[in-house]
């Protein structure tokens, strides 16, 4: 099933039988009460997850899912009901239980007529998706990263490799007119060793992954790389010291440490939290809120990104938006209905877990542009401090703006070089603040290798990061060394 | 809800025998809910959802392979069953595999009390009726209590149809209730949010809107004005739902596949004191209708009762039949299952045993230190037991509370947390399916400024 075969519209309409005119009446249903915006959902996702323990190939699993959604928007109210049987009646039940939402209303509304065509992006045109390679191939793969690991050590006591692979075709079509349509592939590979000295007992993870062709794990043996830098966390941690507690200077490497913008910007940023005036960042469009060595953008149309889409989950097709140029913020994430209601461009960031949610304003890829310093003259300026290279989940409280984001690979700086390795720790700082204390800006933009996740209100959606290095003067370190 | 039966259950695992399988297990789950949600008194969102869905397990030989779809006409099941055990013979034969011991399944299943069918789902207008009471009433509360992400409530009913090929085969029903709050406080230019919340098997056995409403907004109030404290070491005090986190985190290094995989600091722990002496934790999955109760678990297997840490001591691991064989010990019912993967293992309803200490006796017993009512994060390492969180709560001056304290960490190691656990509150109460009282972790280490 390569992308170009799938036509969605043909795909939908031949397997539920579902049409133009059945559109119509489901929307014109929901419309019977006084809605500003009505839309459908359609979503047909075939996954397929095959996982290596232990040096066996333990689990493989096939999931297929599909349904639709339907939802009715009456000013700030939302009406959303969902359905596993896509057939008229069902969709038609679904719409009377969204228009619940909103007013009676005396008059008749005015047809839909549905089928005008959005315009996407074209960023994931692949040959061929990782579910079209044949299993045996893809366990393969993941027996020779076992097989890697433990020779890169022989302290490594244990491997867990997993392969996850998906397509999604989806259907949006709305009381506008609009009908677009997108086929998302997505897979990702992951490495997680256990090394064991003796003494400790560590863990190391890598991965990467995005909307590609299975050749992108091949290509440079991509899958090797991860399978190493799984193995060099894990024993680089065996050694790790107590990390530090306080506040002092912190320096991101490149990457994945992204995702201080993440949770420090990017949430707060969200249109629904604004709107509500519930965002530490609330009414700030103009104002100061980092130092003028940060531009941070969101962007959803690079090509094969995991947080890239052609057309977002409401059929708006993805963009690039400047959250922050040069310290000043600039511009929110909007889905349509914060769009509408804060009077702003829907900038294509509303999304959704599946068929079974309402969207929201989400992020797409969000980072850093790269400054002029180079990596090594940052860390040289640096007289004390911690050097931060990796990094697992984090978390905002939007509303007083504190984040958090937890080191799992970090080293002292003492006298301008990286020196001792240091054990896992949670770094605590301020959203509105944190970036006003950015002093250096490297030049090594690198996005993260496509492993992210974003969990908000009790929705994943697949995201990207990206950081140039970068020296921040003063943010609070969680260690235990007082 | 989609009509699913144990005659269509037993067919797919004739199919499933058919096609070349060994063994196999159906799983149907079912579900049926209604969200509202209401946001400064008015209607803000309603969600009504729907869903059903059948997974399969099947064994060929000892070799596996799990699937799931939400087609289920017997013409679509047919080619899923069939391609399924083509995906089990393409993997790996691991000699620990298989169907829990048929000898331990269930002859009866006891009656748990897991579904209010007085009530069901309650209707749109109750729903956002309630929501609206419970955030008026945090409205009300205090004049800085300006604003809100507002208050939902949900209700939902759900159905499990479990069967093996060895014959097991149950089905259980249940139902659920929540209400939550989320105003904002705001004073100074700063905002703070406060959340609480109720939730409950039994309609009727919900927390009062009202005084679920009050409770957010003095949790919202208490906060503003929070600064920063000096980095130092000193006892910290965790509230009873930052306790229950704590616990959360111990029983996730005593899950059999952390410990399997050599990827918990409970590895070859069994027998040893791991905590305080004053600390029992216990897991059951057997509480009259306990919200994580059930009459048999993702295996067919009966839940149970059984202290995991007993005056300190590890006196069990949570296992499936998987983790059971490999780790050379029995299952102790607690494999849990989602539609479409592998079972795994979780706790059920899982407590720490109440002290006797009040909750000012523990707060009062502190020089200096913090009382903790939020986390945030994920600094939780299963494998090291490094513990770093981001912290925010009240600091304790002389045995009192004194002023809020935000953007600051707290940090430790499991082993030495839990060995440090000085004080035990009285104040169990079962608001979700992990529990415990206030209780007091005698030094951590405390980031600030």
């Amino acid at each position: 099933m390569t992308n170009e075969l799938v036509h969605p519209e043909k795909f939908f309409a031949s397997r539920f039988g579902v049409s133009d005119s059945i559109f119509e009446r489901v929307i014109g249903s929901a419309l019977e009460r006084r809605a500003d915006y009505v839309d459908l959902y359609f979503e047909y996702r075939n996954a397929e997850g095959v996982s290596l323990d232990e040096s066996i190939v333990k689990h493989t699993s096939k999931n297929i899912s599909h349904g639709v959604g339907v939802r009715v928007c009456a000013e700030d109210r939302t009406g959303y009901a969902y359905s596993d049987e896509v057939t008229f009646d069902r969709m038609r039940l679904a719409a009377e239980a969204a228009r619940a939402i909103a007013d009676q209303r005396g008059d008749r509304p005015n047809a839909v007529q549905v089928g005008q065509p959005v315009k996407t992006h074209a960023l994931y045109e692949l040959q061929s998706t990782p579910l079209e390679v044949p299993l045996e191939e893809r366990a393969r793969l993941l027996r020779e990263i076992d097989r890697v690991a433990r020779e890169a050590d022989s302290r490594i006591t244990n491997v867990m490799a997993s392969f996850a692979a998906e397509q999604k075709i989806v259907m949006i079509v709305n009381s506008e007119g609009q009908l677009a349509a997108d086929v998302q592939p997505l897979c990702r590979l992951n490495v997680t060793v256990i090394a064991d000295d003796g003494k400790n007992r560590q863990v190391g993870s890598y991965g990467g992954g995005g909307r590609v062709e299975y050749r992108h794990f091949i290509e440079g043996e991509r899958w090797r790389e991860y399978a190493v830098q799984a193995v060099r966390q894990a024993i680089i941690n065996l050694d790790a010291i107590d990390a530090p507690a306080g506040e002092m200077v912190v320096v991101l490497g490149p990457g994945w440490p992204g995702i201080l913008l993440h949770e420090a910007i990017g949430h707060g940023l969200e249109g629904d939290f604004n709107r509500k005036g519930t965002s530490a960042f609330a009414g700030r469009i103009g104002q100061s809120v980092a130092s003028e060595l940060c531009t941070v953008v969101d962007d959803g149309t690079i090509a094969n990104r995991r947080g890239s889409l052609n057309v977002d989950d409401e059929g708006t097709p993805t963009s690039r938006t400047v959250l922050i140029e040069k310290g000043i913020l600039r511009g929110y994430l909007q889905d349509r209905m914060n769009a509408r209601l804060m009077k702003m461009p829907a900038t294509g960031n509303g999304r959704r877990e599946s068929f079974a949610h309402a969207p929201m304003p989400r992020m797409t890829n969000t980072f850093m542009l790269p400054g002029e310093s180079t990596p090594e003259e940052i860390i040289k300026t640096v007289g004390k401090g911690l050097y931060a290279v990796s990094f697992g989940g984090g978390q905002v409280d939007i509303t007083n703006g504190k984040f958090v984001f937890s080191a799992s690979e970090a080293y002292l700086i003492e006298d301008g070089r990286a020196t001792r390795p240091v054990k896992g720790a949670t770094l605590i700082g301020n959203g509105p603040d944190v970036l006003t204390r950015v002093a250096m800006v490297g030049n090594d933009l690198e996005l993260d290798p496509g492993v992210g996740t974003c969990g908000k209100d009790g929705q994943s959606v697949p995201v990207g990061v990206g950081l140039p290095t970068i020296r921040i003067d003063g943010i609070t370190v969680g260690g235990t060394s007082a | 809800m989609a009509i699913f039966d144990t005659a269509l259950a037993q067919w797919v695992l004739d199919r499933a025998k058919s096609a070349g399988a060994s063994a196999a297990e159906v799983l149907f789950v079912s579900g049926e809910s209604l969200e509202a949600g209401v946001r400064l008194g008015e209607v803000e969102k309603l969600k009504s959802s729907r869903e059903s869905r059948l997974g399969i397990r099947v064994f060929v030989g000892q070799a596996s392979a799990t699937a799931s779809t939400a087609e289920l006409e017997r013409g679509e099941l047919e080619p899923f069953v069939n391609d399924t055990v083509r995906l089990a013979r393409l993997t790996a034969p691991d000699p620990f595999s298989g169907l829990p011991d048929a000898s331990l399944h269930p002859r009866h299943l006891t009656e748990l009390e897991l579904t209010d069918s007085a009530h069901g789902i309650i209707a749109a207008e109750q729903a956002l009726e309630i929501a609206r009471k419970a955030e008026k009433a945090a409205m009300a509360f205090d004049p800085r209590i300006k604003n809100s992400e507002g208050a939902g409530f949900d209700s939902g009913i759900y159905g499990i149809l479990f069967a093996n090929s060895q014959g097991f085969s149950g089905q259980y029903g249940s139902t659920s209730y929540s209400l939550g709050v989320a105003p904002i406080a705001e004073s100074d230019g700063a905002m703070q949010q406060g959340y609480w919340y109720t939730t409950s098997r039994f309609f009727d056995r919900l927390e009062h809107p009202e005084s679920v409403g009050v409770i957010s907004a003095e949790r919202a109030v208490r906060r503003l004005g929070g600064r920063k404290v000096k980095t130092l070491r000193a006892p910290v005090v965790f509230e009873p739902d930052r306790a229950a986190s704590l616990i959360r985190a111990l029983i996730g290094a005593a899950s059999g596949p952390s410990l399997y995989r050599g990827a918990s600091f409970l590895v070859d722990r069994l027998g040893s004191q791991i905590t305080s002496s004053n600390v029992t934790i216990v897991d059951d999955g057997t509480i009259r209708s306990g919200l994580a109760s059930k009459p048999f678990d993702g295996e067919g297997l009966p839940t149970t009762r059984k202290a995991v840490v007993e005056a300190g001591v590890l006196k069990t691991y949570l296992l499936d039949s998987y983790c059971a064989r490999k780790l050379k010990l029995s299952p102790t019912g607690n494999a849990s299952r989602s539609v479409g993967e592998s079972p795994t293992v979780s706790s059920s309803n899982l407590f720490l045993e109440p002290g006797t200490y009040t909750p000012e006796q523990i707060i009062g017993s502190v020089k200096e230190g913090l009382y903790v009512t939020e986390l945030i994060g994920f600094g939780v390492n299963t494998v090291t037991g490094d513990y770093s969180r981001g912290a925010s709560g009240i600091w304790i001056e002389n045995g009192e509370l004194t002023y809020p304290v935000q953007e600051i960490t707290i940090a430790g190691n499991l082993k030495d947390m839990f060995m440090s656990i000085e004080m035990i509150g009285s104040d169990l109460v079962w608001r979700s399916s992990t529990v415990a009282p206030t209780i007091k972790i005698s030094e951590m280490t405390i980031a600030g400024a």
